[in-house]
């Protein structure tokens, strides 16, 4: 397939290696932020290619992974309702709530859909004038256009049982928390590649700045990530801390306006809280007062909901890079992607599984 | 679901007021919305996120990128080593 087959070029992937190899004199803490470059990372093996002075730690970049365990009990509660056709990327719908997930409540009877984008909802509200369609809106910068469009086209449309349970993640806050973080240890990022697609880089020149770290959005292919790798070592190296584009096929600094300018008009910059991680200051999409019609949150009153997280889990740990899945004492012992304990063990894109699949007969020692 | 994967715009039509085409992926083709890539053309390659083109592959620079590498690879000593040879998805 053109435009990946060159960028998973085993000549060229070698090369990149020798050039980081011949770059790196001291020992570095680097970041993917996500969870698309961990499962290629570790699909790939590339962890286990870099010198042992080059350390990748894994982000917080997977929406499955983030979404708050309230959010994964309202969701529950929403599609547990007899009126509802709830709707969801299937990802979501095997991720563990307090004491069930989607999945469950779709054996129980109720109607639990799985659509590959937010526009097929919208048509299945078109579809079931007599029943209410509720989207699970979840994810970064990445899936918030879909999701604003659906939005767009249900109001356009005039459609009155077409809403949204939002749980929308910014990346930049986030990467702002950690390097604030007392226990921080990254040094420099590899920025998502299809985030930065949507939103541009520019965000990330006063982080890069402020906290010295070089920033590299970059893609995902094995030859992508080396390359972002290495400009990220050549800049710690040279005491550089620039926000350099590896990802030039696909990124401009500016993003994609179009979908800028309608995630703007449907949806407005709130607090979030991120699980295992915490409440993150503005690090999140909500859908503005002039759309309430299609929150799912203000439509259906969910009640109280007191979530139960497992005691076993650290994917806290884990997603703010502190933690490896394998020092987790649960990780392929009873928790496994057929029973996960945590959000992190669900998601391909989450580090527990990516680990679990492709990691552990490759570790020496855990 | 963060997984935005490259496919070919190999028609693109109307639906209920939107831009939409079918893309293709080597092989399997699937629908997504092209209303955030205005100017899109048929026979241009774009990135699928969710249903959603959310980039339109700039050719001149993927060309760049990989033909600066090919020489640096090319130049060197062949090591042959097949470092990414397997398949996608595959597990080891
Ligand atoms: S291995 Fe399971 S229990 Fe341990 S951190 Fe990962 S998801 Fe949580």
């Amino acid at each position: 397939m053109k435009y990946l087959d060159e960028f998973r070029n085993p000549e060229i992937a070698h090369q990149i290696l020798g050039k980081i190899r011949a770059t790196v004199t001291r020992p570095w803490v680097i970041m993917e932020i996500c969870g698309g470059q961990t499962h290629s990372i570790i699909r790939n093996g590339i962890d286990q290619l870099l010198p042992e002075e080059i350390t990748l730690v894994h982000g917080p970049g997977c929406p499955v992974c983030v979404t708050p365990l309230e959010m994964i009990d309202q969701a529950i509660a929403i599609a547990s309702r007899s009126e509802v056709i709830f709707t969801s990327f299937g990802d979501m719908l095997r991720v563990p709530g307090s004491d069930k997930d989607l999945l469950q409540v779709k054996s129980e009877g109720f109607d639990v859909r799985t659509v590959y984008s937010p526009l097929e909802a919208v048509d299945q509200a078109r579809q079931n004038p007599g029943k209410e369609v509720v989207f699970f809106a979840v994810g970064f910068e990445t899936t918030a256009p879909g999701n604003a469009m659906a939005i767009h086209q249900a109001a356009q449309e005039g459609l009155t049982n077409f809403s949204e349970l939002v749980s929308h993640v910014l990346v930049p806050p986030a990467m702002e928390a950690l390097l604030s973080s007392p226990s921080n240890r990254v040094q420099g990022y590899l920025a998502a590649g299809h985030v930065c697609a949507v939103m541009g880089w520019w965000e990330y020149e006063p982080i890069a700045e402020k906290f010295k770290v070089p920033i590299v959005p970059t893609g995902f292919e094995p030859v992508d990530i080396l390359e972002g790798i290495l400009l990220i070592v050549e800049q710690l190296e040279a005491g550089k801390h620039d926000v350099v584009n590896q990802y030039l096929r696909a990124v401009k600094r500016n993003g994609n306006q179009p979908a800028q300018a309608l995630v703007n008009e449907i949806f407005e910059i709130t607090d979030r809280k991120w699980r295992g991680i915490g409440t993150i200051p503005a690090s999140g999409f909500q859908i503005r007062d002039q759309y309430a019609a299609f929150d799912a949150g203000r439509k259906f009153s969910v009640g109280d909901i007191h979530p139960n997280e497992s005691p076993d889990c650290i994917s806290g740990l884990v997603l703010q890079g502190l933690k490896k899945p394998i020092e987790c004492p649960a990780f392929d012992k009873i928790c496994t992607p057929q029973h996960p304990l945590g959000a992190t063990m669900v998601s391909s894109e989450g580090a527990c599984a990516a680990y679990y699949h492709y990691h552990k007969i490759r570790i020496p020692s855990a | 679901m963060c997984l935005g994967i490259p496919g070919k715009v190999v028609e693109i039509f109307d639906e209920g007021g939107l831009k939409m085409g079918h893309i293709d992926y080597g092989g399997t083709q699937n629908k997504a919305c092209l209303e955030y890539v205005p100017e899109i053309e048929i026979g241009q390659y774009t990135i699928i996120h969710a249903g959603f083109a959310i980039s339109i592959i700039d050719e001149e620079e993927a060309q760049q990128s990989y033909a600066a590498w090919l020489e640096v690879a090319d130049a060197a000593e062949k090591a042959g080593i097949d470092l990414f040879g397997e398949e996608a998805g595959e597990n080891r």
